[in-house]
């Protein structure tokens, strides 16, 4: 594990004009930075299944009976992490790939399933592609494809949390990629401007699709960034669910404090395609991903639990055993689950629908009665 | 001639422009080494180099910007979004920059910049993935707009984009990049701007339609004449410029417009070509102008194939058309 404030070569003089705190943000967070043993062994359970899912979700894609999937495979440490660091009430902003988050901070597995399905039970009402999730319930706000563009949404909940005085934080999850959007920059310009309760909470997981991470920016990291902006940046070791609870623990216990935002950079590791539509051999060699797979997140804490006598091989089996079988149960219940009705995708476009909108039900209603469409 | 793809066309397109001109060159996203997401760049990367086919930053508005910069300077940039349902951050460059730059500079500044784009739906690609949002750009004054339908157009009017003096969005109907063969002429054909194509001729109604649109519209174009109804299928391939004359000489000899279209029907542009109708062909018309396009709602992810226009649709409004008195 290692962590440290992101500083670039000129880092002196850079520290100098920064209105950036001297002090480590991960300092003060320290008294709580730490997890219970059952805490740990939580995580554990929550990283397995979230990487039993992803493999299922894998193989019903290839069977057609999911449209697409957007695997989250060497991230599980970075989202459960970064989950568990949440208190109630705090808002997710997240992009497609935070299965692992909307699971940790407590979103039913198969409302999960349910969106990936599409189905009646979907609270998106199917509108979106898989994994677009999103759960009122929870703080979770539905996630759009375009990128970047949730990081200056979560600026402006934060700073509207700030103003009714609620002590909670948003947290924007994005990846490498994003960091060269239009919207990352504007979001960390305001949040440092207006000290925003808000956590940039960035997995760089090496890969944008195609590009790897040294063609995306020529910042030696991509936490230093924050600098710039005026508050800090924080480098950490993805694949330590612990490292990355405190630093999560951190910046909400400084954003809580009023001094503003904080950028954390969870170093992780793609092992998958970046979608079900991607071919990642045609543009990354084979070692990386090996490589890569040896530093595996949830290996890690399984070693971790083991070494320190919190878990045995009995109860390693029970925990994958249990998850397999939850899995199960929740995709028999989703594949069960009646599709969407199919008048419903002229709903929500309003309020209340327009009069062109009552007329186009009509001419649907029409085309359905007619049988020149069938649902 | 060669049997191609869609896409396969588009990709002979630019490799024909690159060897021909060394001021071509293609930036993107997943463009060089994954040759491109649809793969439409597929070998420009080991043909030209990384000089010539450049992997960009996750960034539109940098894509776009940077190849305004290029074409001014003289270079010939063909920018490629990976959905059109992406390319807002870049709608500023677009509309505000590239569009403008030769009107705000007194014609001092032309600025040739091809933006290329995978559109619409029907590839279960749910909101972001599927839109057909060609109306922003054709009510943006200075921008040319071209959708081909088949691979000897794709590759044709990439050619004419290439070599045109204005800026070009070039609209790739993906839903089709794979479904729809056909033969290619070799070498530098160039299919020209604002000449639409007669697909199949027709006494009793028109159908107009563009892009992914083509093939359904021809389809239901067979199925009427199983009920002895002659259509006529124009591909208007060029939205702007607009081949006013053809849209006009159809109904002329019809009578009666169906327009077709994927995107949401509100301002769409079936409504550009309804007025046009009414104000240039009124005393042709027998039976109102009918539109079969996509509602006015976002684009739906499941339930798509209720959102988009079919055969069966498009069959539907142009039997009540035909036969409307």
């Amino acid at each position: 594990m290692y962590r440290y404030i992101a500083r670039t070569v000129n880092e002196d003089a850079l520290m100098a004009k920064s209105t950036a705190p001297k002090s480590s943000p991960t300092a003060e967070g320290a008294s709580e930075g730490s997890l219970t043993p059952e805490r740990r062994v939580a995580a554990y359970r929550l990283m397995v299944l979230a990487r039993l899912t992803d493999e299922r979700c894998l193989v019903l894609q290839r069977q057609g009976r999911i449209g697409f999937y957007v695997p989250l495979q060497g991230q599980e440490a970075a989202q459960v992490g970064a989950g568990l660091a949440l208190e109630p009430g705090d808002w997710a902003f997240p992009a497609y790939r935070e299965l692992g988050v909307a699971l940790t901070i407590g979103v039913p597995l198969g409302s999960i399933l349910d969106q990936l399905f599409a189905n009646s039970g979907d609270v998106t009402k199917g509108r979106q592609m898989p994994n677009h999730f999103g759960f009122r319930s929870h703080n979770f706000v539905v996630a759009s494809s375009p990128i970047g563009t949730q990081i200056t949404q979560a600026v402006g909940a934060a700073m509207a949390a700030q103003r009714r005085g609620d002590a909670i934080v948003s947290i924007a999850f994005f990846g490498d990629g994003a960091t060269s959007s239009n919207d990352f920059h504007a979001a960390l310009n305001f949040a440092g401007v207006f000290k925003a309760p808000t956590i940039f909470f960035c997995q760089n997981n090496g890969w944008a699709i195609s590009l790897p991470r040294a063609k995306q920016t020529q910042s030696p990291t991509l936490a230093e960034k924050a600098l710039a902006y005026g508050f800090p940046g924080e480098v950490v070791d993805g694949n330590d669910l612990t490292a990355v609870y405190r630093a999560v623990r951190a910046a909400r216990a400084r954003a809580l404090s009023g001094e503003g935002p904080t950028m954390i950079e969870a170093q992780v590791y793609r092992f998958g395609p970046h979608s079900t539509s991607d071919d990642p051999r045609r543009y990354r060699a084979d070692a990386e991903l090996e490589a890569a797979k040896q530093k595996d997140p949830v290996v890690r804490l399984q070693k971790e639990l083991m070494a320190e006598h919190l878990l045995d091989e009995t109860a390693d089996r029970a925990i994958w055993e249990a998850a397999k079988a939850e899995v199960a149960a929740a995709l028999t219940a989703a594949e069960k689950t009646a599709p969407v009705d199919p008048h419903s995708f002229l709903d929500d476009v309003f309020a209340s629908p327009t009069p062109r909108l009552v007329d186009e039900r009509v001419r649907f209603e029409e085309l359905l009665r007619d049988g020149v469409v069938k649902p | 001639m060669t049997e191609l793809t869609l896409v396969q066309a588009v990709n002979r397109g630019l490799q024909e422009a690159m060897r021909a001109d060394s001021d071509v060159l293609v930036l993107g996203e997943d463009v060089g080494v994954n040759g491109g997401v649809f793969r439409a760049t597929e070998g420009l990367f080991k043909e030209f180099g990384a000089e010539r086919v450049i992997d960009t930053p996750l960034s539109e508005t940098g894509i776009v910007g940077t190849a305004i910069g290029m074409a001014l300077y003289g270079l010939k940039p063909i920018a490629e979004i990976q959905f059109l349902d992406f390319i807002y951050p870049a709608f500023d460059q677009i509309v505000s920059e590239l569009a403008k730059f030769r009107y705000r500079s007194g014609g001092q500044y032309p600025c040739h910049v091809v933006i290329r784009t995978p559109y619409g739906g029907g590839i279960r690609g749910g909101l972001y993935h599927s839109q057909s949002t060609e109306a922003y750009f054709c009510h943006t004054p200075g921008l040319k707009v071209v959708v081909p339908s088949t691979p000897a157009d794709a590759k044709g009017l990439l050619l004419t984009a290439v070599h045109d003096e204005d800026p070009v969005l070039f609209l790739e109907p993906k839903r089709i990049y794979r479904s729809v063969t056909g033969e290619v002429p070799e070498g530098d054909v160039r299919v020209p701007f604002g000449v639409a194509r007669t697909v199949r001729e027709g006494t009793d109604v028109s159908l107009y339609a563009y892009g992914a649109m083509v093939p359904p519209t021809v389809e239901a174009a067979e199925t009427l004449a199983a009920d002895g109804i002659s259509a006529e299928v124009i591909d208007l391939r060029s939205l702007v410029p607009l081949d006013e004359a053809a849209v006009i000489a159809s109904v002329e000899k019809t009578g009666r417009a169906v327009v077709v279209h994927e995107a949401a029907r509100f301002c769409g542009y079936g409504g550009e070509i309804a007025a046009l109708l009414a104000e240039k062909a009124f005393y042709s018309l027998k039976a109102p102008i009918a539109r079969v396009t996509g509602y006015d709602t976002p684009f739906p992810y499941a339930l798509e194939n209720l959102y988009l226009p079919n055969a069966q649709t498009i069959a539907h409004a142009a039997r009540a058309t035909a036969r409307a008195t």
